[in-house]
């Protein structure tokens, strides 16, 4: 009958709007519910998991060594043109020229974090780092040199 | 009627029972300014800066609501949403609404090209202007009430009409479809949505038999109208806050502002101070309909009484009659916003669908029902 | 079928939706002819976040060009390396280990449910209601958290590569995974209460945005959308890759073909995503991650197809290949574009209020418009 529809519409409708009350009230008082991470505050505490891809690293040694032979294939693989080797030769003890690498530049604001030349590296000299804050005042100090000044490649990478 | 325009002045006579209680009251503060100011500078002089110090307490008592409720509104939003809110400016974020406020002060008001530019700056002061009007007749404490209206409730309901003008106004001198657009929208659900307020303020009305807001909450001395009332009492409650949430343009009713199709409706163009002008408006108005809705049907400053239960009475009668009020309006107030944090919006349609094919009717039957109720005599 | 094109008379409204508008959630340009409230036509602009990322791919090999697909359906990544991969794997007919198909697949649907719970808070959004946006992202980082920690990235992981996955799963993935069922059944029935329930969001959903099962094919309509009409297309069904045909899964169907109907699709199909996942958790075969490739990838002179099914419709991935180490040719189908050009067809007649309606439930992601 149309009155008892009309009943039943309104009740219906009621019974919907108490049931999603219902539920906001329950989060309006269970505050242990709250998921927010105070970012800036938390920093000491930010755990990010070991294979973020934050920015591309090569790790030296204490020797300050690190494993790059300057082979390029990470320049090749790059999609963005990132990676840019610069090769020099030095000459070992026995008097022969052997390739080195003189600077390993990386543009930050370039790369995609794509993962590819670290998969594309032979012997593993670079690695991703978990870091993620990069924005810098001058666009300049994107523009890294991964080998650190004075390193050599380490013994017996070949 | 005239001469009692008289701000803050104790007016009804106090013809309760329970003079006993000395509590620290807003009465007794009234009382004594008046007093002092009658005796230093002779009764005309009193009136001109009674009405000063209510001039200045109601615009102080606005920015005050403006920055407690946006506040709250946004911890309350947080909450639900399984947020922190606000937590930087301030202890625990308490200090929020007032940076917002500087913000908005310093920033660049704009009239955009096109615009009329007289209607567009005049609208977000009409809206504040109806806001400040709706504050007269509001009993604030026991015996604290700047104008004793014996027709308040009309008054209210006469007054509170005008708000659409200013948000009509706003949105065609903004040159703005999207206003335009927000501005109608608003305009065809605030005269439909009066009706059904109007009949829910009705139902208390015919119970009390007097316009006056005093009486009504005078007749809720043995128990709030809520609880009286029986079921339709209860049903007018439902039909007017549903009625005073479309009102004010609150979320789920928000189509005059509904950002997901009109970007921010009819104050699409406004920015600065007139843009905080009608945000302020909207909170005082929230403010206002949830005290009259407290007013109305939740005894305004009366106390929560039970039947003979004296001992636990006379522990309420010692809670003062402000906290009562503003601890009312602020529970009805916390609804509209929990509400808001609930629901999707109505799409225009169904809005006015809900209007005449059920708010209306129900609140007609109901209002009969009531009437009937009044002359039987059936309420407690 | 094609209605007539709607003249755009006096007195008739003509608004812009976006480029920069709430609703759109994106660059997308809709130019609306309204009649008061009713729409009387609907004509998306496109091409504000074009970035030519087909052109792009042809100077890149067939190992780089796969991380640039990441960026066109942003919200479901993984499954759009996963078609570029199918698709060089067919041409150079790798074989993929059983391990590398099932890691796959699993990733696969953990965006799927992502995508629709993002979809879903968006939604809802939408319609006004701000919660669920909020509660839906809750579970939503718990799986960008399990993706972080395998692949490395949240969004935009480039995970697959040719003949499998770049890396193995993280140690922590399966406990991980289970922790995320047991947070997704808790929880999937809050989305009941706060929204599919709601006697507002109902109304407003249910015959709004009718599309026929005929416009449906017509307008190359595909995915959940399409299945609200009643439309079986689900590629996983029709045309299984991978392991698809030996998992128990339903193609969600719903015959309304209101916006409503689109809503309970995409809705289910998180659980039968769910079904998939749990299926396969506790039986990821041992193995390798990748099979063994030439260091540099060269697919024989032809054309190659495959498709897949992602979180919006059936992505197609067709490359012409002139033998050389870059593809000659490639060209994306994407889902959203198809979805979209049914739009106006959906609204026209409705309310202003029921674009957004419509628009939400064909989940429309502008960069995989644009590409
Ligand atoms: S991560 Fe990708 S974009 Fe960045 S340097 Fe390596 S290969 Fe290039
Ligand atoms: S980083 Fe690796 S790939 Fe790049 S030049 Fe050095 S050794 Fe070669």
């Amino acid at each position: 009958m149309f009155i008892t529809d009309y009943i039943k519409d309104v009740f219906g409708a009621m019974k919907s709007l108490g049931t999603g009350l219902k539920r906001t009230l329950y989060y309006f008082t269970h505050h242990k519910e709250i998921i927010t991470q105070q970012y800036p505050d938390n920093r000491a505490t930010l755990v990010l998991p070991d294979r973020f891809k934050g920015e591309v690293v090569m790790p030296h040694d204490e020797k300050n060594e690190h494993r790059c032979t300057g082979c390029t294939a990470c320049e090749l693989a790059c999609p963005n043109g990132t990676i840019k080797v610069v090769t020099k030769f030095d000459i070992t003890p026995e008097g022969k020229k052997k390739k080195a690498i003189d600077k390993l530049v990386y543009h930050l604001e370039l790369c995609t974090m794509c993962n590819l030349c670290i998969v594309a590296c032979p012997s593993d000299a670079i690695k991703m780092a978990q870091t993620f804050e990069h924005s810098v005042f001058d666009r300049s100090q994107l523009t890294k040199v991964l080998n650190k000044p004075g390193s050599k490649i380490m013994e017996g990478v070949e | 009627m005239y001469e009692r325009i008289i701000t803050v002045l104790p007016v009804k006579k106090i013809k309760e029972k329970k003079q006993n209680i000395t509590v620290w009251s807003f009465a007794d503060i009234s009382k004594t300014i008046d007093q002092w100011l009658n005796d230093w500078v002779g009764a005309t002089w009193a009136t001109v800066f009674e009405m000063v110090i209510a001039g200045v307490c109601v615009i102080g008592l606005f920015a005050l609501l403006g920055l407690v409720l946006v506040i709250m509104e946004r911890k309350v939003a947080a909450w639900i949403q399984i947020r922190l809110g606000p937590n930087r400016v301030g202890p625990k974020g308490m200090l929020q609404s007032l940076a917002d406020t500087v913000k908005l002060l310093v920033k660049e008001g704009m009239t955009p090209d096109g615009a009329d530019k007289f209607l567009f700056n005049l609208a977000p002061f009409i809206a504040m202007i109806v806001a400040m009007l709706l504050m007269a007749p509001i009993a604030f404490a026991k015996d604290f009430q700047m104008w004793d209206l014996n027709v308040g409730v009309l008054y209210i309901s006469a007054v509170s009409s005008i708000s659409v003008i200013s948000i009509l106004m706003a949105g065609w001198a903004s040159n703005n479809k999207y206003s335009l657009l927000g501005a109608m929208r608003s305009g065809a659900q605030i005269v439909s949505y009066e009706l059904s307020a109007g009949l829910s303020v009705l139902a208390i009305v015919v119970l009390t038999g007097s316009l006056s807001l005093t009486d009504i909450i005078q007749s809720q001395q043995n128990g709030w109208w809520i609880f009286k009332g029986h079921i339709p009492v209860i049903i007018a409650f439902i039909t007017f806050i549903i009625a005073v949430t479309a009102e004010t343009n609150r979320a789920p009713f928000d189509l005059a502002e509904a950002e997901s199709e009109l970007t921010a409706g009819f104050h699409t163009e406004y920015s600065g101070m007139k843009f905080a002008l009608f945000f302020l408006a909207e909170y005082v108005n929230v403010f206002i309909v949830c005290a009259i809705g407290a007013t109305l049907f939740l005894g305004g400053w009366m106390p929560f009484h039970i039947g003979s239960w004296e001992g636990f009475n006379h522990v309420m009668d010692y809670i003062p009659s402000s906290i009562w009020f503003f601890g009312k309006t602020f529970f009805l107030i916390f609804l509209i916003m929990w509400f808001r944090w609930t629901f999707p919006r109505l799409r225009i349609d169904q809005l006015l669908n809900l209007e005449w094919k059920y708010l209306l009717p129900i609140s007609m039957i109901n209002l009969l029902l009531v009437t009937v109720m009044a002359i039987m005599g059936w309420h407690f | 079928m094609f209605e007539e094109v709607a003249k755009t008379a006096e007195g008739d409204l003509v608004i812009n939706v976006g480029p920069q508008h709430p609703a759109t959630h994106g660059v997308l340009h809709l130019l609306i002819t309204l009649n008061g409230e009713t729409i009387k036509k609907v004509e998306p602009h496109l091409g504000y976040i074009h970035r030519s990322i087909e052109k792009m791919c042809e100077s890149l090999t067939y190992r780089q060009f796969i991380y640039v697909t990441s960026r066109m359906d942003y919200l479901s990544a993984h499954i759009n390396n996963h078609a570029c991969a199918l698709c060089v794997e067919k041409g150079m007919q790798i074989e993929v280990p059983d391990r590398a198909k099932v890691i796959r697949v699993l990733m696969d649907e953990l965006t799927r449910i992502a995508s629709h719970e993002l979809w879903w808070g968006a939604m809802a959004m939408d319609l006004g209601a701000f919660t669920p946006f909020f509660h839906a992202f809750r579970e939503r980082e718990t799986i960008n958290d399990i993706m972080e920690e395998t692949c490395g990235a949240r969004l935009t992981m480039n995970y697959m590569v040719p003949g499998g996955v770049m890396q193995d799963l993280h140690p922590d993935f399966q406990r991980r995974v289970k922790e995320f069922l047991v947070l997704y059944k808790r929880k999937i029935h809050e989305y009941d209460e706060m929204v599919t329930g709601n006697i507002i969001f109902q109304n407003r959903m249910k015959g709004v945005g009718y599309i026929s099962p005929e416009d449906v094919i017509s307008y190359g309509v595909t995915g959940p959308a399409a299945r609200g009409s009643g439309v079986s297309s689900d590629i996983r069904k029709l045309y299984p890759y991978e392991i698809y045909d030996k998992l128990q899964f339903d193609e969600v169907l719903e015959t309304a073909g209101d916006s409503f109907a689109r809503y309970l699709v995409r809705l289910r199909e998180m659980d039968q995503s769910i079904r998939i996942v749990e299926q396969l958790i506790d039986n990821i075969p041992e193995g390798d991650f990748q099979a063994k490739t030439k260091a540099v990838l060269k697919l024989p002179k032809g054309e190659f197809y495959t498709r897949v099914e992602t979180a919006r419709g059936e992505l197609g991935v067709y490359i012409v290949s002139e033998g050389g180490t870059t593809p000659y040719r490639i060209k994306f189908r994407s889902p959203g574009f198809s979805n979209l050009s049914a739009l106006d067809h959906m609204v026209r007649g409705g309310k202003l209020g029921d674009l957004v309606a419509s628009m939400g439930t064909l989940d429309l992601v502008i960069p995989d418009i644009d590409r």
